[in-house]
């Protein structure tokens, strides 16, 4: 049979995918156990979480939270950060740590023949790091090294001040890095205090991904985790009142060839009962390849290398933004454009049904590939323990998708997203483009200096 | 370790992979062309990927964008060009392998008559923009030019970057297209595999439906230079938009899968991979005269490279950074690993193996390394080979390769300082442009 090239074929109905369960049981310190069992490839992914972040920074001491955990595997008992990473070596394992604002996660990823030893390993990381002073001094000194650097990356100045924009002194108002002065303020105390009444048995999650069975999990984890005790938490992060932007902030990069742009706002939170609307409006705005921007800025105008909107949804309310890199000489231009195509959707160029069948089918018809790797099971799972979704929440995500309606994008957007009120930050060359900028109907550009965030 | 293929070429000369895996309801089509920037020219630099780029602007039966329907079927599809190779990729739920088939034969065999200026246009701006985001606009984002140019004489392939020289792009012409097209993108020149929740059987006839009927194109003579030993060491410096000066040696080194390229690859995580390796220690941990350390053995297809590169902290020179790099490569050199560091590279490596076999698809998925394995050495089912040439590796044998290759007075030596700087440089370093 040759080939019919007069139309594409049509998809047969797939197969069907279902979560795997979630075994769950707990330790009585309060530590939570969860595994799922992936049997396809000899390794597990061993992943603890702690329910606390960088937005429980306290004031004037942002970057605390990250110091700490990047102090937490600097050695336990009596061995090095250097030995504690030749034993974890010798297990061919590798410590990932990823500290946001709500939440952070250690994880190793191993062969399952050293789930015991790097379990053990995780809880000398975790629960009996020595915060030692020395090591302190080095770790903080290379994080100010890091931000130094940092202000030469358009990107990252872009992102850090543009949190600051949106939330001002909110917990949400820095990134887990902190700044210059607050990194300068901080002492060993104030890790060693936060390790103890932050870090605690009765916030963490040990999830456990892969070929492995979860009476041995709980076993093993009772042995490395069970003398784990918790002192009095501290106070959880509260919110404050958010601050009221300029519409056109700028940060002048002399001579750079291209701008960096973040548009956006305070959004929604995880919690949200929108926020299967908002990821189906998100796909058609801003959220994939054939989003309406990206084929606007890239596809059809070769502004830029490609452009990208998301919701970052947390406990609290998180931002909507819109992130690109466009050639200096059509920064106004992509400004201009990004805020009418973020404008159209609320009303005047409704989704159509047809994009929106596109967009959720991008999310829903290729959902199976999220889940393939023990990996990527573990993150999933985490997600569940973190923001306290339902069990079956993998499993109603498609359904629960496919029913948004063209209707409900439109309340969506225009409930969540305000034209009025968008924040656009520019990290670019401002001689260049302050003329152009000038048009935009911004209000006055303000102009702010790297070095401030 | 193995896994387990079947191979099929095709009449037209193309190779078919196929590789079941049940576990997960999806499928990854990927598709290797031998062709990459060392098969450009100078003047020409930056065309396979430009060329790359195009692949996604749409066919003869399907004269709009590649994504909208393998995105609407639940794909991730993405492409990249290297030096040495380009490789497309779709990762899909199993019923939609049909259709993945469809669109890369459809440019495989008719991208040109879809093929207009507005279109060239457009994606040579978009690559532009790209070199400015991934190069111009970042910080240290030269070095790969200045490095290249330093270890490679003009005229050897590895000269250049894959995403090409400014000018080189400006004057590219869409009628470069056709050619390019025609002596590169044809089905004796490529590899196509499958793998995932497939039935072989019937995964191999969707493939002759629709790969079967695609002319065979002209034979592509390999790009077999010499790759010249340095003569003497060489120092430049580049002046950047950064805070901190950064110092990168760079050594030739063997080709892919040759001797003395795995050893390479071990001696450089014994140096300076992860918190356990000696610079690590040395400058960032004891002495904290360095903010980072990495190094690297590049291996590719005609020759390979080691890159070692260090970042001084405030206070502190390159050249304290080098005296160290120096000694340690040279104490490697004389006294070889450890029994430990053996051990640890071997499980390291093994591990490293286990984990490659997780996903089926996208960059660096079965589906992909069985194609790499292919292209490269003619052997879809090279992993335990693979695998073994790490284990082969003993302290003399890294030695050896360490004493060869990683010479102080065959090396090039590329200082990155910040703007008006150049006394930051090392002793003795020639200013260099790239462009």
């Amino acid at each position: 049979m040759s080939a019919d090239r007069s139309r594409l074929p049509i998809p047969g109905p797939a197969r069907p995918y279902h979560f795997p369960r979630i075994d769950k049981s707990g330790l009585p310190n309060g530590v939570r156990v969860w595994t799922v069992n992936h049997a396809s490839i000899p390794i597990v992914t061993l992943s603890l979480l702690i329910r606390r972040g960088a937005a429980d920074d306290p004031p004037g001491r942002e970057g605390l939270a990250a110091v700490t955990v990047d102090m937490m595997d600097e050695g336990s008992g009596d061995r090095s950060a250097i030995e504690i990473h030749e034993a974890l070596s010798r297990l061919g394992g590798q410590l990932d740590s990823d500290i946001g604002a709500d939440g952070t996660v250690l994880t190793v990823t191993c062969l399952n023949r050293f789930l015991g030893p790097a379990l053990t390993l995780l809880a000398d990381i975790v629960a009996r790091p020595s915060l030692r002073e020395v090591d302190f001094e080095r770790v903080r000194q290379l994080r100010l090294h890091r931000l130094t650097q940092l202000r030469d990356m358009p990107g990252a100045v872009a992102d850090r001040a543009f949190v600051k924009l949106l939330y001002g002194s909110h917990p949400y108002g820095h990134t887990p890095l902190g700044n210059e002065p607050s990194l300068s303020s901080l002492t060993v105390d104030h890790v060693r205090d936060f390790h103890e009444s932050v870090i605690r048995p009765g916030d963490a999650t040990l999830v456990v991904a892969g070929d492995c069975d979860h009476q041995e999990v709980e076993r093993l984890a009772a042995d490395a985790f069970g003398d784990w005790t918790a002192a009095t938490a501290s106070a959880t992060p509260k919110t404050v009142p958010l601050p009221h932007p300029a519409r056109l902030n700028i940060i002048p990069r002399p001579g750079a060839p291209q701008s960096e742009l973040r548009i956006g706002q305070v959004a929604a939170s995880r919690s949200t009962p929108d926020y299967h609307a908002l990821v189906a409006a998100n796909m058609v705005l801003g959220g994939q390849f054939v989003s309406r921007i990206n084929l606007n800025l890239r596809e059809e105008k070769g502004l830029t290398y490609g452009a990208r909107t998301s919701f970052d949804f947390r406990r609290m309310a998180g931002p909507f933004s819109l992130q690109v890199s466009v050639q200096t000489a059509g920064t106004a231009q992509a400004i201009h454009e990004s805020l009418d195509e973020i404008a159209a959707i609320r009303g005047s160029r409704p989704v159509t049904t047809d994009e929106l069948a596109m967009g959720v089918a991008a999310l829903t018809r290729g959902y199976a590939r999220n889940f393939e790797t023990a990996e990527q099971l573990g993150r999933a799972v985490t997600q569940i323990a973190l923001y306290d979704l339902p069990d079956d929440y993998f499993d109603q995500f498609v359904p629960t998708l496919e029913r948004v309606t063209p209707a409900d994008v439109t309340r969506v957007t225009t409930d969540y997203l305000d034209p009025s009120r968008l924040t656009t930050l520019v990290v670019g060359d401002y001689d260049s483009i302050g003329r152009d900028l000038g048009r935009l109907d911004l209000g006055h550009a303000t102009l702010l200096s790297a070095d401030t965030f | 370790m193995n896994i387990s293929y079947r191979k099929h070429t095709l009449a037209n000369g193309l190779d078919v992979l196929l590789h079941e895996d049940r576990s997960c309801p999806i499928v990854a089509v990927n598709l290797w062309y031998h062709v990459g920037s060392k098969n450009e020219t100078p003047g020409h630099t930056g065309f396979a990927h430009l060329f790359e780029h195009l692949m996604f602007e749409g066919s003869k039966h399907h004269d709009k964008g590649f994504f909208p329907p393998l995105q609407g079927a639940g794909a991730s599809l993405n492409g990249s060009t290297n030096a040495d190779r380009t490789n497309y990729w779709e990762l899909l739920p199993s019923n939609a392998l049909e259709l993945a088939l469809w669109m890369e034969s459809d440019r495989m065999g008719y991208l040109l008559p879809a093929l207009t200026d507005a279109k060239f246009k457009n994606q040579r701006d978009v690559v532009l923009n790209e070199r400015r985001q991934n190069y111009e606009n970042r910080p240290y984002g030269l070095a790969p030019m200045a490095m290249l140019a330093a270890l490679f004489p003009p005229d050897h392939p590895y000269h250049w970057t894959t995403i090409g020289e400014i000018a080189d792009l400006n004057a590219a012409h869409v009628d470069d297209v056709r050619e390019f097209f025609a002596t590169y993108y044809h089905p004796a020149n490529a590899s196509l595999s499958i793998a995932g929740d497939i039935d072989s059987d019937a995964a191999l006839d969707l493939a002759r439906r629709y790969f079967d009927d695609l002319p065979a194109g002209p034979a592509v003579m390999p790009v077999r230079p010499d790759t010249p030993p340095l003569g003497a060491e060489s120092r430049f410096v580049l002046e950047d938009r950064v805070e901190l000066p950064r110092l990168h040696i760079g050594w030739i080194a063997p080709a892919m899968f040759a001797h003395g390229d795995a050893d390479l690859d071990l001696a450089c995580d014994i140096l300076a991979n992860g918190k356990t390796s000696r610079l690590y220690r040395r400058l960032v941990y004891e002495q904290r005269v360095a903010t980072d350390v990495s190094a690297a053995q590049n291996s590719r297809e005609i020759a390979g490279f080691v890159q070692v590169a260090a970042t001084a902290a405030p206070g502190h020179t390159l050249a304290e950074l080098e005296r160290a790099i120096v000694e340690e490569i040279g104490k490697l050199a004389d006294e070889g690993p450890t029994e430990d560091e053996i051990q640890r590279g071997r499980t390291q490596a093994e591990t490293q193996f286990v984990f490659r076999l997780q996903s089926i698809g996208g960059f660096g998925g079965k589906s992909d390394q069985l194609n790499a394995y292919n292209v490269f050495v003619n052997d879809p089912d090279y992993f335990q080979p693979d695998l073994e040439r790490y284990r082969r590796v003993t302290r003399e044998s890294l030695q050896s390769a360490v004493h060869t290759y990683l010479t102080t007075s065959r090396r090039a030596v590329l200082s990155i300082v910040p703007k008006g700087k150049t006394i930051l440089a090392m002793p003795g370093s020639q200013p260099t442009r790239v462009s």
